[in-house]
């Protein structure tokens, strides 16, 4: 574990500089890439939280994202809050939404977890697109390139934007290599791999697992809120059942339950989806074979297979 | 129209709602009770259905009762067997595991569904009726205090309409038969209650599985056959058969076949009389929502009493 | 001092009667052996003093206060502490993590929780193998693991359901030993099929049969009860 630390904080750290040093050097399309996994991978660790650490298999994280979205999207749009307050107004609706739904939810286990959040999601995308008055349904709306300078930062300029995709990754990154090595964080992996024996040592597993619930639904609803902000779009796709599936995609190919595994994930589908939308409108297709390949030959992902065969003590 | 005549049209749209439904749900009842694992590439085996009826209609050609009952028979037959062979190839190679096979579908719902795209194209397509004879319905009215028959304008169904609820309905109890009465249907029974017994007493379990799965997405594939005369071909049209199925499935209690086949009845019949009055989005969130309170609130399903 | 005590703690299943109106007291400081034949209702009986199983009627009341209401894992936090008849660690976690994780509720402070798991592990003799993978521990030694995870709760009672089921015989000399130790510093409610075991360690043996309290006493009287002979031979 001590020898570990260090080697760890060195990997992590290195990540962080490459992807600084990337900011430099990367063509202006790559750049944009990257700046939206940045985003995205933040989103799967939200994700990862929940699903690698503490063993719940949600299928409506897509319902997380888009509060956050939308908290900060309506927040600009119909209180006209300026971007730091919509921010935090996108967190709040993140942090309230899945608290409600965690405390629904979390009565169920297993497949019909799965199915409880697949259901709320759903519930809450086509909410979405019954008050389209508000939200503007599937069409979605944009955020004007003037509402989008914070602290006299215009996030519209895609330099501002790659860094501070770069500062939410860095700090979703960090916290959970923080998080993981917490009692709390312990207490997930615990109840992940012996729920009924965490129970019988005296730990509130319902309490845990709802404060799982509420900080990986929170981290994606960050991720939402900024991915709105930065790429200036609000709309319903982002709360459809494709963006749930999403964030299991990436973290399972990453590696569930590895610090890292979600950057990997996200990258690697990321550019995959992209290469195969080039060739076909069928580019979902990529995905579903991805899905089935990873569920069959690799459940622990990329990340996973890495700790398995070279560093032991990958977090 | 007045509210009497217009609520006997909603019923009768309705009972075709709920036949088709019924065979839908049933397949996937049928896979999570004998193998305790969630099918979500259910409705995508539907959508599947109806394309190869456009298919072997339109390859066929002749007169449409011709090509038609040649999809009743090889659309079904297709499909079970690439059901039961993504069953050999994927789902026994993770042990049935049920968190690992929903994933799994999952993926399996996008394959099928691009694969879809790819070759069969973004457009709807329909396939013509074997036969579509109007019906008119007679209405009983009061006038100066005699009853007096009359036939409302728009009152009426088809004879295809009515064909797909009888057809529907024999399918089904030809299932409930097997199901009851045929030694298959011993060893399905069997195989639901105790695996490792069945093992153990020599039933090919693996051969059962691959079985059970192949016939309710040949089940989910026969509905979508019988219904495609009436809406069109299209690859995205797995999605609403899908969240149905699952809405009927639950409540009616998990695995629960008469439960399934009551609760299809009743959210067939409700659905068309609802979205006379709602409009269909917001029935679509009261019945998300409708679901995941039951599973939250009363797992075994509104009519089942056995726990899931 | 009463620790723990029953009263009419009673267990329905669809009707069929698991544990029916078992009286039961258990002193502070005893080695209590809980004794009956297979589908006597002992494991349903100790899973309800926990937590993990709601009664159909009846209290359980644990240093003088009633706890039938509160869930196992606050249960657990007043000084309960229950190991598995079924091996049950986090196989995946090492078994020095195991350990800290049962430490954690009563210990504060990392330094803390590394002494407490220490101390746990060298009295059950597991101190060589703290950086192992718990699953990869041979079947013997995950007993042991259990009952380390037990110690470092530091519990008042300490529920041991089967721990010698499946060891060898010096495994089950060596566990004796380790009971005895144990007993100076908690109560033990043991559930035991071990007949030696029973006899070598306990203060007192209570047998259940048909989910009833058949008899009570010292192990050389409860040896020696006709009744409790028959109701063994009867399901040999």
């Amino acid at each position: 574990m001590s020898g570990g630390g260090a080697r760890s904080l060195a990997l992590h750290g290195g990540v962080l500089a490459l992807l600084l040093a990337l900011h430099f050097v990367l063509p202006a399309y790559h750049h944009g890439n990257l700046a939206r996994i940045m985003v995205l991978a933040s989103y799967a660790i939200g994700y990862n939280i929940l699903f690698g650490y503490t063993g719940l298999l949600s299928l409506g994280h897509a319902l997380f994202f888009a509060a956050g979205m939308y908290g900060m999207g309506l927040a600009m749009r119909h209180a006209g809050l300026g971007p730091g307050p919509a921010l935090a107004a996108g967190l709040a609706a993140g942090l309230a939404v899945s608290a409600a739904m965690g405390l629904l939810a979390l009565r169920t286990a297993g497949v019909a977890f799965m199915i409880v959040t697949l259901m709320f999601a759903q519930a809450g995308y086509l909410a979405l697109l019954y008050f389209g008055a508000w939200t503007r349904g599937d069409e979605g709306f944009v955020i004007q390139q003037a509402e989008r300078i914070l602290w006299g930062i215009d996030l519209s300029d895609p330099g501002n934007r790659y860094l501070a995709a770069l500062a939410l990754f860095a700090l979703c990154l960090l916290a959970t290599l923080w998080l993981v090595e917490r009692p709390f964080g312990k207490v997930l992996v615990a109840i992940r791999e012996n729920e009924e024996r965490a129970r019988m040592l005296g730990y509130n597993v319902f309490a845990y697992k709802l404060g799982a619930v509420i900080l990986s639904g929170t981290v994606s609803a960050a991720a939402g809120a900024a991915y709105g902000l930065l790429f200036g779009y609000v709309g319903a796709t982002f709360a459809s059942v494709q963006y749930s599936i999403f964030p299991l995609l990436w973290v399972l190919l990453g590696g569930a339950g590895t610090v890292l595994g979600p950057l990997i994930g996200t990258l690697f589908m990321f550019y995959l989806i992209d290469l195969s939308s080039g060739v076909t409108s069928a580019y979902m297709l990529v995905a579903g074979v991805v899905l089935v390949l990873v569920t069959l030959f690799a459940p622990q992902g990329l990340a996973g297979l890495l700790r398995a065969r070279l560093w032991r003590w990958l977090p | 129209m007045e509210f009497g005549p217009h609520l006997v049209l909603a019923t009768l749209e309705g009972a075709v709602t709920a036949a088709v439904l019924a065979l839908t749900a049933v397949g996937l009842s049928l896979v999570f009770g004998v193998m305790r694992v969630v099918n979500v590439a259910h409705g995508e085996f539907f959508m599947l259905g109806a394309v190869l009826a456009w298919w072997v209609t339109s390859l066929i050609g002749g007169p449409p009762a011709l090509g038609f009952a040649a999809a009743l028979v090889v659309a079904p037959l297709l499909v079970g067997l690439l059901a039961a062979a993504a069953d050999m190839t994927v789902l026994k190679r993770i042990d049935y595991d049920p968190e690992r096979t929903i994933v799994a579908t999952i993926g399996l719902l996008y394959i099928l569904q691009q694969v879809t795209l790819m070759t069969y194209g973004a457009d709807a397509r329909p396939v013509e009726p074997p036969f579509n004879t109007r019906l008119a319905i007679p209405w009983v009215t009061f006038a100066e205090g005699r009853p007096q028959l009359i036939w409302p304008w728009g009152l009426g169904t088809t004879s295809y309409k009515l064909a797909v609820i009888g057809a529907a309905a024999a399918v089904l109890a030809g299932v409930w038969l097997v199901m009851t009465r045929s030694r298959i249907g011993l060893l399905m029974r069997a195989t639901q209650l105790d695996r490792d017994m069945a093992l153990a007493f020599g039933i090919p379990v693996e051969r059962i599985y691959a079985l059970v799965f192949g016939l309710g997405a040949a089940l989910a594939a026969l509905a979508a056959v019988l219904i495609v005369p009436i809406s069109q071909a299209h690859y995205l049209m797995g999605g609403d058969p899908l969240l149905l199925s699952f809405i009927v499935v639950i409540i009616g209690g998990l695995g629960s076949l008469p439960g399934t086949l009551v609760a299809a009845i009743l959210i067939g019949l409700s659905d068309g009389i609802i979205s006379v009055f709602f409009s269909p989005t917001l029935a679509k969130i009261l019945a998300t929502l409708l679901v995941a309170l039951v599973l939250v609130f009363r797992p075994q399903g509104l009519f089942g009493l056995r726990a899931a | 001092m009463t620790l723990l005590s029953t009263r009419g703690l009673t267990k329905r299943f669809d009707g069929l009667h698991a544990v029916e109106d078992v009286d039961f007291d258990l002193p502070e400081g005893q080695v209590r052996a809980l004794i009956g034949p297979n589908g006597a209702g002992k494991t349903t009986f100790v899973g309800m003093l926990c937590g993990r199983i709601t009664p159909s009627a009846g209290t359980v009341a644990f240093a003088g206060r009633d706890i039938s209401h509160l869930p196992a894992h606050r249960r657990i936090g007043l000084g309960m502490a229950y190991t598995f008849q079924i091996t049950s660690v986090f196989a995946r976690l090492s078994v020095a993590e195991n350990v800290a994780l049962a430490a954690r509720r009563k210990v504060r402070g990392a330094l803390g929780v590394r002494r407490m798991v220490a101390r746990s592990l060298a009295r059950v003799g597991l101190e060589g193998q703290s950086g192992q993978i718990a699953g990869t521990l041979s079947y013997g030694h995950q007993r042991l693991l259990e009952i380390a995870m037990g110690l470092a709760q530091r519990p008042r009672l300490l529920i041991l359901d089967e721990p010698t089921q499946g060891l060898s015989e010096a495994e089950i000399t060596g566990f004796k030993a380790l009971l005895r130790d144990l007993s100076a510093s908690a109560t033990i409610l043991l559930i035991e099929h071990n007949m030696s075991v029973v006899m070598e360690t306990a203060d007192r043996v209570t047998v259940l049969d048909f989910g009833r309290i058949l008899a009570e006493g010292s192990p050389a009287e409860i040896h020696a009860d006709r009744a409790v002979q028959a109701a063994y031979l009867g399901t040999a």
